[in-house]
């Protein structure tokens, strides 16, 4: 039996503003009275690490998504994408932001960045992959800080959440002067994935 | 009402709710979000909220709340009630007045700390309850309820989160605050119950003794723990456990009995109707095997022919964290099922580790540079908790183990009889926790070494909590601000220097004197912390490479995350302009971006 409604896996690198996504969809599920249930990375591990967040809408249990259990993947950081892939279920969707963020173990030489190719082809082997260079359209809305929420825009086409709830928790969550530049940067991510 | 919150913001709202005016805590993950949430909305309730020097100093202030007839919460991380153990193991004795509440959140798999320990044991050891929750809304329900266990008892009581769920989020129905007075009436002096003489301890020892089968008999009935008896297979978990179990159940569509367990003393009552029910059980809890101890024990007594599955048949594991798939699996073994094992992506093994490391820009990386230019490769570099330990990959971590064991473990190697140079390094709210005492122990006993302190002005890896260096309480009143240097003289120190780690020269010369120095002597590298600068809306300057760069990686060994290299350095947008590399690169290559 199912017992999560719809489960999605947020990656990326500390910074990035994972968790803010995370918490905005929290809050539009608590408006559509769905239940939700989330875990996410403090601490050390933020220190200019990779992060993971799991949130599970409609659901009662625990707050972690099972390795081949995520309806959607979603990844602001390509490499990160790859390193959390096996998270992505069977015919799941998988939106990934194109534009790296290069470890240090990769400018002091000791690793290789791996080409975008070699992180989606792997991903196409196990659902439907959406790149999208999201950095790069946050800047065209404003602010290139703004990539997390380009990526929210386009998850919001596969949540089983109303958008004009995403939108609502969206303009409860980031500091007014910032909201025009979110919502631009929201429905240039959402835009993305339509056509 | 329901809100979509933080676990350990639930635990707050909890302290709230239950009419609690007096909370204390020193900052730890996962534990640290509670005093920085009730610290932020101090000022609307009548509580006093703080951080304490440390987490002994946390609970007795505490004690002191309760006793004086206020609800009263200390909170800290697992390895912190190690801290506050001298007191945590004879308060039992004494007990409580208004009702007292430990938070002590455990981080299995060690997310970040430096080790697994279960404060259930912590619970037994002392005769103290304590409560397990599952998500963030048992949280808070079960601390509203742990101020009113503590009461009915005169005990305090444990309430143990562990990382998910202080970090998980959920949405949670809310109780009413109450408002207006939340402290109490005062001290009630009672010798016979407040002091603990041997003639007093000896009564209260069997007091406590003979209390424990009340409070097993009242968590029994607690909504904590629920059982469900079907088929004549079992499963007995505790805490989140309890609801992977569950979630499991459902996933395979199992129908066995389940118990599910929120509160130690563990209800033995309903573990003897599992036990007599089933032939076989699986026992499913994080880290230590506490209940399934007590399932052999009871199974013993009532039916010897049980079969046992879990950590010691190797079944569950016992170190690390679990989660679902680990539980469903297990189950499905025991059921003749198939298991679900998740496949790697192939090229997932080669992508780059993103290790945590320390910000561009951040001081302690400079403070490591001159220290081992100064003391070169051979030195031995005691080191700390906090974020400095990050610093590994600079060659001047050779040591951690616990708060302020920097300066006692350099001391005992330097009595051990190594005589190279010993440079041990520790940060501004690490030493105030617990490095004073082993800065005048090294100065009494006439060490011979250096103790670099690396003051960030902050206590920086739990979120940026105030300590007594700061000038600033938790709720942002202006306070004493004590100054390194007096406490280093004070504690007897004979040379004791502060340096700005952002000039290199000065910082490599400060460190070569403490070197050189025939005593203890201490530097204090101070440089506030980058990440509380941007906060306050310090704009940095920049720096880039010019053609002059011969590629001689010079900069590169300075390993800061702004400084990329392919042939030759380049400086990307990280960069928060300590300046440190140009004042290392040999060629003059590296200037301001105007």
């Amino acid at each position: 039996m199912r017992t999560s409604k719809c489960d999605i896996v947020i990656v990326g690198v500390g910074g990035q503003g994972v968790i803010l996504i995370s918490e905005i969809i929290g809050r539009a599920a608590l408006k559509a009275g769905i239940h939700v249930r989330a875990a996410e990375t403090h601490g050390m591990a933020q220190r200019g690490g990779s992060v993971i967040n799991h949130t599970r809408l409609g659901c009662i249990y625990g707050p972690m998504v099972p390795e081949g259990g995520a309806d959607i993947l979603l990844a602001l950081e390509p490499a990160e994408a790859l390193r959390y892939g096996r998270y992505l279920s069977r015919g799941g969707v998988a939106l990934v932001n194109t534009k790296p963020v290069i470890p240090t173990t990769v400018t002091a030489g000791q690793f290789r960045y791996p080409e975008i190719e070699e992180i989606l082809a792997p991903l196409r082997g196990i659902g439907r992959v959406l790149p999208m260079n999201a950095t790069e359209i946050a800047e065209r809305a404003g602010s290139s800080q703004a990539a997390n929420i380009v990526m929210l825009g386009a998850l919001s086409r596969f949540m089983p959440i109303e958008e004009a709830l995403v939108l609502e928790a969206l303009m409860d969550s980031v500091p007014r002067r910032y909201i025009d530049v979110n919502l631009k940067a929201f429905e240039l991510g959402k835009a993305e994935v339509s056509g | 009402m329901r809100e979509y919150l933080l676990g350990n913001v639930a635990i707050a709202r909890g302290i709230l709710e239950a009419g609690a005016g007096l909370a204390a805590g020193y900052p730890g993950t996962p534990s640290s979000e509670i005093i920085d949430t009730l610290s932020g909305i101090a000022s609307g309730y009548d509580i006093h909220v703080e951080w304490s020097v440390n987490e002994k100093a946390a609970l007795e202030v505490a004690i002191g709340g309760s006793w004086a007839g206020t609800r009263s919460v200390a909170t800290m991380k697992h390895v912190g009630l190690n801290v506050a153990a001298d007191p945590f193991m004879t308060l039992a004795y004494l007990g409580v007045d208004a009702g007292l509440v430990i938070v002590s959140a455990d981080d299995p798999y060690c997310h970040s700390s430096q080790n697994e320990q279960d404060t259930r044991r912590y619970a037994q050891f002392a005769s103290v309850p304590c409560l397990d929750p599952a998500d963030p809304q048992e949280a808070k329900d079960m601390t509203v309820y742990a101020f009113g266990l503590s009461e009915r008892f005169s005990v305090p009581v444990l309430l143990r989160p562990t990382t998910r769920v202080s970090h998980a989020r959920s949405d949670v129905e809310l109780g009413e605050i109450p408002e207006g007075r939340r402290r109490g009436r005062g001290f009630r002096k009672d010798p016979a119950r407040r002091v603990s003489l041997p003639v007093n301890a000896r009564r209260l020892h069997r007091e406590l003794i003979d209390k424990q089968r009340d409070i097993e008999r009242e968590l029994e009935s607690a909504p904590w723990n629920r059982l469900l008896l079907k088929g004549d297979v079992g499963v007995i978990a505790s805490g989140i456990a309890g609801l992977y179990a569950e979630e499991a159940l459902a996933n395979l569509d199992a129908d066995l009995s389940l118990l599910r367990i929120g509160t130690y003393p563990a209800p033995s009552r309903m573990i003897e109707e599992v036990v007599k029910h089933t032939s076989r059980v699986m026992v499913i809890e994080e880290l230590e095997p506490v209940v399934e101890e007590l399932v052999e024990i009871v199974a013993k007594r009532c039916n010897p022919e049980l079969e046992i599955l879990g950590k010691r048949s190797g079944d569950i594991p016992r170190a690390g964290e679990l989660d679902l798939l680990t539980v469903r699996n297990a189950i499905a073994r025991m059921l003749g099922m198939s298991v679900t094992v998740p496949e790697d992506l192939p090229g997932a093994e080669s992508v780059p580790p993103r290790p945590p490391s320390l910000c561009p820009g951040c001081g302690h990386r400079a403070a490591y540079y001159a220290m081992r230019k100064a003391f070169g490769k051979d030195a031995i570099y005691t080191n700390d908790i906090g974020c400095y330990t990050i610093g590994i990959s600079m060659g001047t971590v050779d040591t951690c183990l616990c708060m302020g064991a920097s300066i006692t473990i350099g001391s005992g190697i330097r009595f051990g009889g190594d005589e190279r140079p010993i440079c041990c390094c520790i940060g501004d709210s690490t030493f105030l926790h617990a490095g004073m005492t082993g800065l005048l122990n090294a100065a009494y006993n006439k060490s011979r070494m250096t103790v670099a302190i690396l003051d960030n002005s902050t206590t920086a890896m739990t979120g940026h909590q105030p300590h007594p260096g700061t000038g600033f309480t938790a709720t942002g009143e202006e306070s004493v601000r004590i100054s390194l240097e007096e406490i280093a003289k004070a504690l007897g120190s004979g040379h004791v220097e502060c340096v700005d780690p952002y000039n290199l020269e000065e910082s490599i010369s400060a460190f070569t004197r403490a070197r050189d120095f025939p005593g203890l002597s201490v530097v204090i590298s101070r440089a506030p912390c980058r990440i509380l600068l941007r906060r306050k809306g310090e704009r940095y300057i920049r720096y880039r490479v010019t053609d002059e760069c011969v590629g001689c990686r010079q900069c590169v060994e300075f390993n800061c995350p702004a400084i990329e290299f392919d042939e030759k350095a380049a400086i990307n947008q990280l960069c928060t302009g300590c300046g440190v590399c140009a004042q290392i690169c040999p060629k003059d290559a590296i200037e301001v971006v105007k």
